[in-house]
């Protein structure tokens, strides 16, 4: 009797369950209790996917995710961890966390300004990398029993610490040839989208300066700007790698292309002319692009459809942020169908209202030299606990291909052209090929320019990238393309 | 020394909350296949565990800010979640203990988590949730009036509709949707209610006429509803509406069609809801891609995905977080801030925690004998789960965020009151149906004999 009590609970139950699925069966009634279950099942089927869904996310995907500067909740970990160093690929330690007499932990940047920008820094705002990676060194993947230990004594665990992709040597080669000039060098693998430099002028010293409160700064000119990811700076001439792409992706003919220069034309009475009205004569699209002829371009400014250039730009993120999780700027652009012919051939040249930020003129380029698939640019390598065990790896991420292939060869072949016989034939010199495109961007009507250069080297097998821009220099040739030509000669040798 | 001293504590008592939390949840669903005696056992070591929890909990919350408030909540909390216990028992002997103890357990998350974000908002859903559950004390009593509940019918539509229509001409915004109604200074959400008398209407049809032409007039009244819900704004409430029609359709009838059809129309609703209304495209947007707009549109999941992925799986410890970074923290998005504290491993299992209570009641439609309170128990069952679900999801970004709350844990005066009558709905079906069988078992003790 006992024994049949204590069963009752399941398996009575059961057997009335069942039962009553059965009389609805015989009754021809709806089989309720079969349906309720069929319900119970996706239910419950939905809540599992979730779950996995949750899991994956804070065990995969949350570190990507957390590290941005919106999440607020750095100063609540550095209570706990002490923020792990910063290191170069090449092994140079760039930050790191020293211990005062009364036992604060401060952080010390042993270059001073040279990795200012990239690097950050955690005073009063935190900026770069310590902000962007921030998350990754304040995450302690030390033993955990010593973490343990550490939690219960109140004792702070070491961080881990943040492999970057910037090169040491590169990045002084950088900050050393643009001297004492305004302006941005930012350099990347275009088959990786791995930064190797990025330097931005002018510079702060953050062992020092960093405790001037931000706002109090005139933000535009400040040195807290990062330059190479937020300057914004029209493109001048090397916008035309844009015009060509939509010229060859609208016309199949695009090789019988030809033009007369005469140093000046004019277009339904917009006037425009040649850098220092220089006569060009007949160009191909290859000549057009080696002397970045101002008139043939206008005239395929004319041809090109404008909302099509718009597509293809807003396609290279111009009106739209980058996916990148370190602060940046939007590049514009807004020429389109309502705009009249001056606005239409003065983009064509990279002149108008157009802007963009060197770090997106360095995407740009990079695809081309890529066949046309653009690489997620990226500055951390990996992360490893303080014992050197490592923690997790960045994949190289595809943004997709942005620029078919056949183009991307064909413009590969103009931008050759530019460093063997054009603009930056200075480059020529050098024992592999290199490609890429120069540009002087006028700021104001007294000829004052920013000088850019665009590239890539070797042309048939590009290993690195760089955009380079020298504000109020003067033209690309004399101030960029020498940059540039100092940045392959440290990564790729003469 | 003392700084140490508490330290330990915390620590300790951190890692101790989440292993009882969890042996906790392996109770509720491993006392489904234990016989009586021994589950009773579970049961009990369970109530152990709450309160254990509940007070390492406060413990922690007072070691780090010592606020006498924190002692009160926690001696007013302890208090309620005792006599909870302590009064269905010795009420009803019948009643399902597995679900009171879930009940109470989910109402303990809810209070602890309060008490951490709002002494102000612990302190009322301490009041509501103490005044509820006295009149739900008869609720059982009520349960067994069924030729009365049956014959309601149209009524239960016609106010349900017209307490609908009530917010939607008097009613005032909040956050984004109009579904508050404010009279005399007391503000409440009319819909939490009408989702009870909604599934009475559904039933008391559903139990009776299966043909089409009623499963047309049912239909239209059901979308009445939806409707109104869908011109306030109150997409989450909209689609809980939707989906427990459907789901009690298709199990009163039996007919895959019906499925089919309801998914189909309401795939196309989505698609014009969309075009026509800019918060549903909103909705969307930050839901596809919330890091674009993470200013604006995405702010509310993308803080609430940083509380979560900061946390990790053990949690930044209780009190420890920043959950106030997250807006409406309280109500809609209080999962986040319960991961954030005491870790992704404990929300895990709170989810299942969630599940076990939907299999719990899915248990009792099952054994219910009436199909109308079978189909009164699955709509409750329906309506709690996706309830559940649709916050969760919204809260994860696994599902785009419709702005409804966590049943028994979220803030709201409206929600905790009308999700405490539904379990003691169910509740008392169980308790009616576990004393007619013992009524029977003895009638066939005395043939036998």
């Amino acid at each position: 009797m006992r024994e049949k009590e204590q069963r009752y609970s399941r398996e009575e139950r059961k057997k009335v369950e069942n039962h009553r699925d059965k009389q609805d069966a015989r009754l021809k009634r709806p089989r309720y209790n079969r349906n309720v279950l069929y319900i119970t099942y996706f239910y419950i089927i939905v809540a599992f996917l979730m779950i996995a869904y949750l899991l994956k996310f804070v065990v995969i995907d949350s570190e990507n995710k957390i590290n941005n500067p919106y999440n607020t909740r750095q100063y609540l970990l550095e209570k706990k961890v002490i923020r792990g160093d910063i290191v170069s690929s090449d092994g140079v330690v760039l930050a790191t966390s020293e211990k005062d007499k009364v036992g604060r932990y401060n952080r010390y940047y042993p270059y001073d300004n040279m990795f200012c920008h990239v690097v950050g820094k955690v005073e009063d705002g935190r900026t770069g990398l310590e902000l962007s990676a921030g998350f990754s060194m304040l995450a302690s993947d030390i033993n955990p029993l010593q973490k343990l230990m550490n939690d219960f004594e109140s004792k702070k665990s070491e961080g881990n610490n943040c492999i970057t992709t910037i090169n040491y040597e590169l990045q002084k080669t950088a900050y050393e040839s643009l001297a004492n000039y305004n302006g941005a060098v930012v350099a990347m693998n275009p088959r990786n989208g791995k930064i190797l430099a990025m330097v931005s002028k002018p510079d702060f010293n953050p062992n020092t300066e960093s405790r001037k409160p931000l706002g109090t700064v005139d933000e535009e000119n400040s040195a807290y700007l990062n330059r190479a990811t937020q300057g914004l700076y029209p493109p001048g001439s090397t916008f035309k790698i844009l015009t060509a792409m939509e010229y060859i992706k609208e016309n199949e003919t695009y090789s019988d292309y030809s033009y007369d220069c005469k140093g000046e034309d004019s277009f339904e009475g917009n006037p425009i002319h040649c850098f220092s009205h220089e006569v060009h004569g007949v160009v191909s699209l290859e000549k057009s692009m080696a002397h970045s002829c101002n008139t043939s371009f206008a005239n395929i400014g004319m041809e090109i459809n404008n909302n099509s250039l718009k597509k293809l730009c807003e396609n290279y993120y111009f009106n739209k942020l980058l996916p990148v999780n370190f602060p940046h700027n939007k590049g514009s652009f807004k020429l389109d169908e309502d705009s009249n012919t001056d606005e239409t051939i003065q983009t064509a040249i990279g002149q108008g209202e157009t802007l963009v930020t060197p770090l997106q003129n360095l995407m740009i380029v990079s695809s081309v030299a890529n066949k046309g698939k653009l690489m997620l640019p990226q500055l951390v390598d990996h992360v490893e606990s303080a014992q050197g065990k490592a923690v997790s790896k960045y994949k190289a991420k595809s943004l997709g291909e942005k620029c078919p292939k056949k183009i991307a060869k064909q413009l590969n072949k103009y931008l050759m052209a530019v460093c063997e016989y054009g603009t930056a034939s200075a480059l020529s010199a050098l024992s592999y090929p290199v490609a890429g495109k120069t540009g002087s961007a006028e700021i104001d009507s007294s000829g004052t320019s920013h000088a850019w250069f665009v590239g890539y080297a070797p042309a048939d097998n590009p290993k690195i990238a760089v955009a380079i821009v020298v504000e109020g220099a003067g033209t690309g040739s004399q101030y960029a393309v020498p940059i540039a030509r100092n940045m392959f000669m440290k990564y790729l040798g003469a | 020394m003392q700084n140490l001293t508490y330290s330990i504590i915390v620590q300790i008592s951190r890692y101790l909350i989440i292993f009882l939390f969890a042996f906790y949840v392996y109770g509720s669903f491993s006392s489904y296949l234990k016989s009586k005696e021994k589950a009773e056992k579970i049961y009990n070591r369970q109530l152990r565990i709450m309160f254990i929890i509940h007070f390492l909990s406060m413990l922690i919350l007072f070691l780090h800010n010592s606020k006498a408030a924190y002692v009160w909540l926690y001696l007013g909390q302890m208090l309620f979640l005792f006599l909870m216990d302590l009064t269905f028992r010795a009420t009803y002997k019948h009643i399902s203990r597995s679900l009171l103890n879930m009940t109470n357990m989910l109402m303990m998350i809810g209070f602890v988590e309060l008490s951490r974000l709002n002494t102000g908002y612990a302190t009322r859903q301490l009041i509501f949730a103490s005044v509820t559950c006295i009149l739900c004390l008869l609720v059982p009593q009520f349960i067994d009036f069924f030729e009365f509940y049956t014959k309601l019918g149209i009524a239960y539509a016609v106010v349900g509709i017209a307490m609908l229509a009530a917010v939607y001409v008097f009613g005032t915004e909040n956050y984004g949707a109009k579904n508050w109604i404010s009279i005399k200074g007391i503000v409440f959400q009319p819909s939490e209610f009408v989702k009870i008398i909604y599934v009475f209407f559904l039933a008391s049809f559903l139990s009776k006429f299966r043909d089409f032409k009623h499963v047309v007039i049912i239909g239209i009244m059901a979308a009445v509803h939806v409707g109104i819900l869908v011109l306030e704004k109150d997409l989450g409430g909209a689609l809980l509406f939707f989906i427990t029609f459907l789901f009690m359709l298709f199990v009163a009838t039996g007919k895959k069609r019906y499925l089919l059809a309801g998914f189909g129309g309401g795939a196309a609703a989505s698609v014009v809801a969309y075009k026509m209304f800019s918060h549903v495209r909103i909705r969307v947007m930050a839901f596809i891609d919330p890091w674009s707009h993470i200013d604006n549109e995405g702010y509310q999941v993308t803080q609430s995905l940083f509380a979560i992925g900061t946390g990790g799986l053990l949690g930044m410890g209780f009190s420890e977080g920043a959950p106030e970074d997250i807006p409406v923290v309280a109500s809609d998005f209080i999962f986040a801030a319960i991961a954030e504290e005491f870790g992704t491993f404990f929300g895990i299992c709170l989810i299942l925690l969630e599940i076990c209570m939907f299999m719990m009641f899915v248990r009792i439609s099952l054994s219910m004998r009436k199909v109308f309170y079978k189909l009164v128990a699955l709509g409750l069952s329906i309506e709690y789960i996706t309830q559940t679900l649709l916050n969760l999801g919204g809260v994860t970004k696994f599902l785009p965020s419709t702005g409804v709350t966590l049943p028994l844990i979220s803030y709201g005066g409206s929600s905790i009151i009308s999700t405490i009558f539904m379990i003691f709905i169910v509740q008392g079906m169980y308790i009616l149906s576990m004393d007619q069988e013992e009524e029977e078992m003895k009638n066939e003790g005395r043939k036998e004999a």
